[in-house]
């Protein structure tokens, strides 16, 4: 830290800082634009909603031997890139490296973005959803589906305070900012609760921070460990496996690091935002997404290698099914196109820039909710006591257009959060940035420049 | 009173009356079944073997299906009968990822449904209805812990086996060898 900067330069300095940030606050006419288009996308997709409801389950294409479809494989892609949140924040904050500063309230605004979304998912799935206040009525511990409703409630909370605290003295920066309107900046003011940036102030809100990043950590490694319980505690083929939760946990982070850098490159783009979001940060979530790809690669080398070379009845059926099968060409192109090609890819740095690794990422997130599909589907067409001469149509799933619509929403859902989410507060931390910078008592400088 | 079903895979002809008898005793909609038939062929020719079997909820002593349910609609019922209450029932379909037996299935009325042992019947002195309308006769039902109901006397007399026991599930649904 540079502490011998000039008071002026560490006015122009905020300046700018807070110019760039402030900038993209408030309602344009691409926000208009682009949120008419979701909330009409939304409504569209809502009305398959109320063809579900009116008509029941049935409308979607889950049957006897395929109960658990399209939604739940999403539901377990939406709690997947949830944990992106608890992997910036807590796993590489707590560990302190410095570059994550710019990135991770946006980490933080996808996490809280998909968790919400992945409750009103599982929702979707419920054939009684009027009954969801019966798990809390009558909820019995011993279920894991009471598990994973606690555990993902919780970790919304939690993300939610991670977003809040260090919102804290940026909301008392900008709250007397003149590009803002007058009604935000009054909120910004009660939302700042008293803020003065004093230095007891900042150590409380170390503090703070620093026991929910502790905090987040049991919670983010239980909601998706959970997730994967709903299927690891059954007996069926492909699910019956003691690894599933690291399985699922180290498959998450290679989601939520894809869908991170997509979500920057955009923000990068739009908001102007190139000052710090810089190629750097691109090049460092790279080697993160190689890194946590490369786990995810050992523990789909452990799912497949071990039952496949053992070979037992019924895990035969599924696993040929998925290498030979006719679920084979979504099989291999996942593996090759979501995870080996990507993971080659961007070992070089010239594939580590932002508009390469993007697409790149692209890659990786579409062939993550594949992935899930891959697991949730063609183990329920594989059942424990398999029977002879049954129809085709009982045992193939076809998702139908009602339930693909739904899915859609909750896609629209969570982009709507973000959007939402980034328009109302300011989308990189200014006062850390600021600290970074040299720049101390940012509250201090700001106040008396509207002054 | 431990109620159990016994059901001879030598006398069985794979009718499916007693999925008939089911759908209408039970109002089961059209496209589901509580029970059904199956034949399984073992062996390669000219060595080859059928057994048929009408299978349904094995209503298991220890059952995965009640273990998970996150409200308690899936439970144990008198005589160890594993039933669903339908109105406590939110359809989230653990269960029915969890039955070993695949025994279950979900209404189109949002919960999830299986056989009772046709306890409505059972209650009033009388036989679950793929019981009482089997032609072969090839089905019996009872309490195990009366030993001269009709299962408890056939299961002494016959060599029987059980479906998937390394699932642990103790299931209460015996079939003749």
């Amino acid at each position: 830290m540079d502490s011998t900067l000039p008071v002026d330069a560490q006015k122009s300095a905020l300046k700018k800082i807070i110019d760039d940030v402030a900038r993209n606050i408030g309602i344009n006419k691409k926000f208009h634009a682009w949120m008419g288009f979701l909330t009409l996308l939304l409504f569209v997709c809502l009305y398959a909603y109320y063809i579900q409801l009116r008509d029941g389950l049935g409308v979607a294409g889950i049957r006897d031997y395929v109960s658990w479809g399209m939604y739940i494989a999403n539901f377990v892609f939406f709690v997947a890139s949830s944990l992106i949140g608890m992997l910036i924040t807590a796993v590489l904050g707590l560990s302190g490296v410095k570059w994550i500063t710019p990135v991770a309230r946006i980490a933080e605004i996808i996490a809280i973005g998909f968790a919400a979304v992945a409750g009103l998912v599982i929702v979707s799935d419920m054939g009684r959803p009027e009954r969801l206040v019966y798990v809390f009525i009558y909820g019995r511990i011993q279920s894991p589906i009471l598990w994973d409703v606690t555990v993902v409630t919780t970790y919304v909370l939690i993300s939610l305070i991670l977003l809040y605290l260090p919102l804290i003295p940026d909301l008392k920066i900008l709250s007397r900012n003149p590009m803002l309107p007058k009604w935000l900046q009054k909120t910004y003011e009660l939302l700042s609760i008293n803020w003065k940036g004093t230095n007891e102030q900042y150590q409380l809100l170390h503090k703070a921070i620093k026991i929910m990043s502790v905090l987040i950590v049991p919670v983010a490694l239980a909601i998706h460990t959970v997730t994967s319980w709903l299927f690891a505690s059954t007996s069926r083929v492909g699910w019956d496996s003691t690894i599933f939760g690291p399985y699922f946990v180290t498959g998450a982070f290679v989601a939520g690091t894809a869908f991170l850098i997509i979500a920057m490159y955009f923000f990068r783009k739009n908001y102007k935002l190139h000052d710090y979001l810089t190629d750097f940060h691109f090049d460092k979530l790279g080697k993160l997404l190689v890194l946590v790809s490369l786990v995810y690669l050992y523990f789909n080398i452990n799912e497949f290698l071990v039952p496949a070379y053992k070979l037992k009845a019924h895990d035969a059926v599924h696993l040929k099914a998925l290498f030979s099968g006719h679920h084979a060409p979504m099989f291999w192109s996942v593996q090759l196109f979501g995870l080996l090609i990507p993971i080659v890819l961007m070992l070089f740095k010239k594939f580590r820039k932002p508009l390469p690794l993007m697409l790149i990422s692209l890659f990786v997130v579409i062939g993550s909710w594949f992935k899930r599909y891959l697991i949730v589907v063609p183990t329920q067409e594989h059942p424990f006591l398999p029977i002879q001469n049954v129809p085709e149509n009982f045992k193939l799933y076809q998702p139908t257009l009602i339930e693909t619509a739904i899915t859609v929403a909750s896609f629209v859902l969570v982009l709507m959060i973000i959007t939402v989410l980034s328009k109302a507060f300011p989308i990189i931390t200014i006062w850390e940035t600021a600290h970074e910078k040299g720049i101390h008592e940012p509250e201090k400088l700001s106040i008396d420049k509207a002054e | 009173m431990r109620y159990a079903m016994a059901i001879d895979t030598k006398k069985c002809v794979g009718c499916s009356d007693c999925v008939v008898a089911c759908q209408t005793e039970n109002d089961v909609p059209i496209g589901y079944c509580r029970d059904w038939v199956v034949e399984v062929t073992d062996g390669t020719y000219p060595q080859l073997e059928t057994e048929i079997r009408s299978e349904r909820c094995n209503h298991c002593d220890n059952s995965p299906c009640v273990r998970c349910c996150p409200t308690g609609a899936s439970h144990y019922a008198e005589g160890g009968i594993v039933l669903v209450t339908k109105n406590e029932c939110i359809g989230c379909g653990a269960c029915i990822q969890s039955c070993p037996y695949d025994a279950r299935y979900t209404h189109p009325d949002g919960y999830v449904d299986k056989c009772t042992f046709c306890m409505h019947r059972v209650k009033k002195g009388m036989e679950p209805a793929c019981v009482a309308v089997c032609p072969t006769k090839c089905m019996y039902f009872g309490d195990l812990d009366d030993p001269n109901s009709p299962v408890s006397k056939i299961l002494k007399t016959r060599k029987f086996k059980v479906l998937a026991p390394e699932a642990g599930t103790k299931p209460n649904v015996y079939y003749l060898i």
